[in-house]
């Protein structure tokens, strides 16, 4: 018996339990179902009236129903009156969730549904009105894309909605963007006092509007508006000014490092290292080496890929000058002819081991994005490391050559070898030295161009004739000189590009250099004194 | 053998002279006889394909020539022979192009296909006069002469010599190079000039007149090499030597130095040319690949392999690492870099004088090349 009970009891339990549960869902949600149903009427001016009753109301379901709502996808049922969101309107069979809790609801038949219908009106006031919702989010970045979003596409409803916005917000960009885009919205009506709120936007939009207004019949406002176009268009040019600028830093900054270890094997030892590209494709290798083996951590890997690609380079540079270049004292072009035959064989051994093909290295994430500065102008962060790169590894260079021992015996080596010799330098260890240096400073300058470009066996042969010609034109031992080249080089090829094409300006630049040795065979900053007569 | 005392005549009185023309013409007799003579199942035969193979051997050895000639006699280490050889044979290619007349794949009767296919309207300026055989003959030397003079005129007024010299010629032919590619310049880009016809009225594809440009190649590099030898036995070539070893102390002594250089650096830019010019109907094509420096300095590879300043040995040179190419090319194509970076590297540092150093070696006083010894570099 008493089992009898408590089954009777507990039977009982469940259908209380069962018949309270939907109760107890659809008890908070009577306000809900009552402003959805206001959307359910035949006249649009009320359906206008109920979204604007939706905002108002505040509730947080509102941006999914007026999203739903926009693409059609709010719909009730014929029989049950409940409003369901359709996730997928195709085939007979459509699956729903409910409006109301956005739980899934199975599956119903189109034949049962009935669709909110919305206007052209409608539409484009639902996108502002969402607009507008989004500017109410606390992410001050998602304000920011929203505020950008209403530039052009402000309407006169959302007007009185904005303003109240522009008082509230507390970050300046946002509030910059949204009465940039309620003065939009007025030059558009004919107001020629906004033409002043859009005075030195870099906004298309801006400037779209006020291009229009600049033709429009009303004098004053249209003198207004082009000398706001004239301001725009002065910005504009020293943007792309300081862009071209930018760009030829970042291409001179990549020369400097390729031309500054060559600087120090060609302009201190006098020896012409045809090889120092490859030692930069083994720089380059280096790092796409260190982040095969440091997987998911491309940050750590390029940093320790530092001093390996250093390293690298360095001791296949000792390699080069214990087994080649010493025999080769004094005879520049020998070393020239036998550095070229190690290229092609470094080469050629990269192609049989890794592969023909270019790797690809991954950049860490603090170095993708980049810097903006202003609406038209922004900085990739990629090249601005290498241009820092290139500064300090030059800055090392400058202070190794003229504060430590090493760079002292250096250049007493390169003046006077017999002199120096005599003096306890032990030139031969000055030599390998010098010459490990000049590699692994070529190895830097792989690490960093594997940042900006293909990791490829053909890496190297690109950057030689211009690296050479940085040396050239900057004056051989002269880091200055190579430095001063190379920016110089840089902005120049940047500066042609625009109206003589890529492939032209470097042209341009070569045969600019020929001529150039023409005029001072030592380049820009010779050496002076005893040493330049070599 | 000739009596005249003419320059170009003395040096056929030469003893190295006379054995090296000697056995270049009886390999061309002996090549021309195997090819006509015996049916082309025998062993001995040589098709025509090698001999157009061979024809090219020859018309790199005739541009290995013009190279030993600066480097060897004059100490001008030159990266962009190249460029030269092959403006000849753009030279020639173009007289190539206009040849084919409305045959092109298009049919214009003026435009080549490659200005068609770009809807080009009229022909540009400078390709008038090509459709004449001997306009374009007179470029084939002019056009690699002037830019030798122009580029040489700058270089050695102010005095620019030994690795720097070498550096901006390596950026000539660079430069040269990348111009070459456009489209817009009217070379056909990177396709370069191809689809020749005809040449002076032959069919090219006919194998005598596959023949007929070997043995023409043949007769070239004979003059050149003459020419080259009698440049460098006379009083001029002497001074070039002197150049070479001593630049300022010829100069102290009152020679103008810059104008022996200036000539010979033009003389040996239009052998150059002359090379292209007969490379081109040969190989049936011709692109900017001739113009990148990596093809420039394999012709030095190829004197310093033969050995520098004795042109014989820039002749051998040239034979041996383009026969040992297409071996290499043709069994393990990997392999090939590796030997020609391995080339470079052995006969710098192990045989600064080359194969023809070996010779001289073993015969220690006869053959010694005469402007004598070890070429000391300019100092840069």
């Amino acid at each position: 018996m008493r089992m009898i009970r408590s089954l009777v009891q507990g039977l009982l339990c469940l259908v209380v339990v069962a018949l309270a549960a939907p109760a107890a869902v659809a008890a908070p949600d009577d306000d809900g179902q009552a402003l959805l149903e206001a959307l359910d009427t035949r006249s649009y001016a009320d359906k206008g009236q109920a979204i604007e009753a939706l905002v108002a109301s505040g509730d947080e379901r509102t941006r999914r129903w007026l999203e739903a709502l926009l693409d059609g996808k709010l719909q009730r049922h014929e029989d049950t009156g409940r409003f369901v969101v359709v996730l997928e309107n195709r085939g007979r069979q459509w699956p729903v969730i409910d409006a109301l809790t956005f739980a899934a609801a199975g599956e119903m038949s189109r034949r049962e549904l009935d669709r909110i219908g919305i206007n052209n009106a409608l539409r484009g006031r639902l996108q502002s009105t969402l607009a507008v919702l989004d500017l109410r989010v606390d992410d001050v970045r998602a304000r920011r894309e929203a505020a950008r979003e209403l530039l052009g596409n402000v309407e006169a409803a959302m007007l009185a909605p904005l303003q109240a916005l522009v008082a509230d917000e507390a970050d300046d960009e946002v509030k910059r963007l949204l009465e940039q885009a309620i003065a939009i919205h007025r030059l558009a009506q004919g107001d020629a006092a906004a033409v002043e709120g859009l005075a030195g936007s870099l906004n298309p939009e801006a400037r779209a509007a006020l291009s229009a207004a600049a033709r429009s019949d009303d004098a004053a406002l249209a003198e207004a508006a082009s000398g706001a176009l004239a301001g725009i268009e002065q910005k504009q040019k020293l943007n792309r000014g300081v862009e071209t600028l930018y760009f030829g830093l970042s291409l001179g900054s990549v020369l400097v490092l390729a031309a500054i270890g060559l600087a120090i094997t060609f302009g201190v030892m006098g020896v012409i290292n045809m090889a120092h590209g490859e030692l930069m494709m083994l720089g380059a290798y280096t790092t796409w080496g260190m982040q095969q083996l440091l997987p998911g951590q491309p940050g750590l890997a390029l940093i320790l890929s530092i001093p390996a690609g250093f390293l690298v380079a360095a001791l296949a540079g000792v390699a080069i000058e214990r087994s080649v270049i010493q025999f080769l004292k004094g005879r520049p072009l020998e070393t020239l002819l036998a550095t070229f035959g190690v290229s092609l064989i470094l080469q050629q051994l990269v192609r049989t081991l890794i592969s023909p093909l270019n790797r690809s290295v991954v950049s860490p994430e603090w170095m993708s994005g980049s810097l903006m500065i202003n609406e038209g102008l922004s900085l990739t962060l990629n090249r601005l490391f290498v241009l820092g790169f290139a500064l300090l590894v030059f800055a090392g260079l400058m202070l190794v050559m003229r504060r430590t021992r090493l760079g002292l015996e250096v250049r007493a080596v390169t003046q006077n070898r017999a002199m120096a010799r005599s003096m306890g330098i032990r030139a031969t260890r000055v030599d390998i030295l010098t010459f490990a240096l000049g590699a692994g400073v070529a190895g830097l300058a792989g690490v960093a161009l594997s940042q900006l470009t293909n990791v490829g066996p053909n890496l190297g042969q690109n950057y030689i004739i211009d690296s050479f010609m940085v040396v050239v034109f900057g004056g051989v031992g002269n880091l200055w000189g190579t430095l001063v080249a190379g920016l110089s080089l840089g902005v120049i090829n940047q500066v042609l590009e625009p109206w003589a094409g890529a492939v032209l300006a470097k042209i341009l630049v070569l045969v600019f250099i020929i001529l150039f040795i023409q005029k001072r065979p030592r380049g820009l900053f010779p050496q002076k004194g005893r040493a330049a007569e070599g | 053998m000739l009596a005249s005392r003419s320059w170009l005549s003395r040096p056929l009185h030469e003893r190295s002279t006379r054995l090296f023309l000697g056995v270049l013409l009886a390999s061309l007799a002996v090549v021309t006889l195997l090819n006509l003579a015996l049916p082309a199942g025998h062993t001995l035969h040589v098709s025509t394909y090698t001999v157009t193979l061979l024809g090219k051997y020859l018309c790199y050895a005739l541009l290995a020539v013009a190279v030993d000639l600066v480097w060897g006699y004059l100490g001008i280490l030159s990266l962009g022979h190249g460029a030269f050889f092959a403006l000849g044979g753009y030279a020639m290619g173009m007289y190539l192009m206009r040849q084919i007349g409305d045959r092109g794949v298009y049919g214009h009767p003026v435009l080549p296909d490659f200005m068609v296919f770009l809807d080009w309207q009229s022909l540009p300026w400078y390709w008038h006069g090509f459709d004449m055989a001997w306009f374009a003959f007179l470029m084939v030397l002019l056009a690699p002469g002037l830019l030798a003079l122009v580029f040489g005129f700058l270089a050695f007024r102010s005095r620019v010599t030994g690795v720097y010299l070498s550096i901006i010629t390596q950026a000539l032919t660079f430069a040269l190079m990348l111009a070459f590619f456009r489209n817009e310049m009217g070379f056909g880009g990177n396709n370069g000039l191809t689809d020749f016809k005809e040449l002076l009225g032959v069919d090219l594809t006919d194998d005598a007149t596959r023949l007929g440009l070997f043995l023409a190649t043949g007769v070239a590099l004979a003059l050149g090499y003459l020419l080259c030898r009698a440049i460098v036995a006379s009083k001029l070539g002497r001074v070039c030597v002197a150049t070479r070893d001593a630049e300022a102390r010829t100069r102290f002594l009152g020679y103008r130095v810059e104008r022996f250089q200036l000539f010979v650096f033009v003389v040996s830019a239009m052998l150059a040319g002359v090379a292209g010019a007969l490379y081109v109907p040969q190989v049936g094509i011709i692109n900017p690949g001739e113009f990148s420096p990596i093809f420039s300095i394999e012709i030095v590879l190829w004197v310093a392999l033969g050995g520098r300043g004795t042109l014989y040995g820039a002749v051998i040179g040239a034979l041996l690492v383009n026969y040992a190419k297409t071996v290499f090319t043709g069994v393990m194509p990997d392999a090939w870099l590796f030997a020609l970076g391995g080339l470079f590297v052995l006969v710098t540092v192990l045989l600064p004088r080359g194969i023809a150093g070996l010779l001289a070696y073993r015969r220690p006083r006869r053959a010694a090349p005469d402007p004598s010894t070890t070429p000391r570099e300019a100092s840069a």
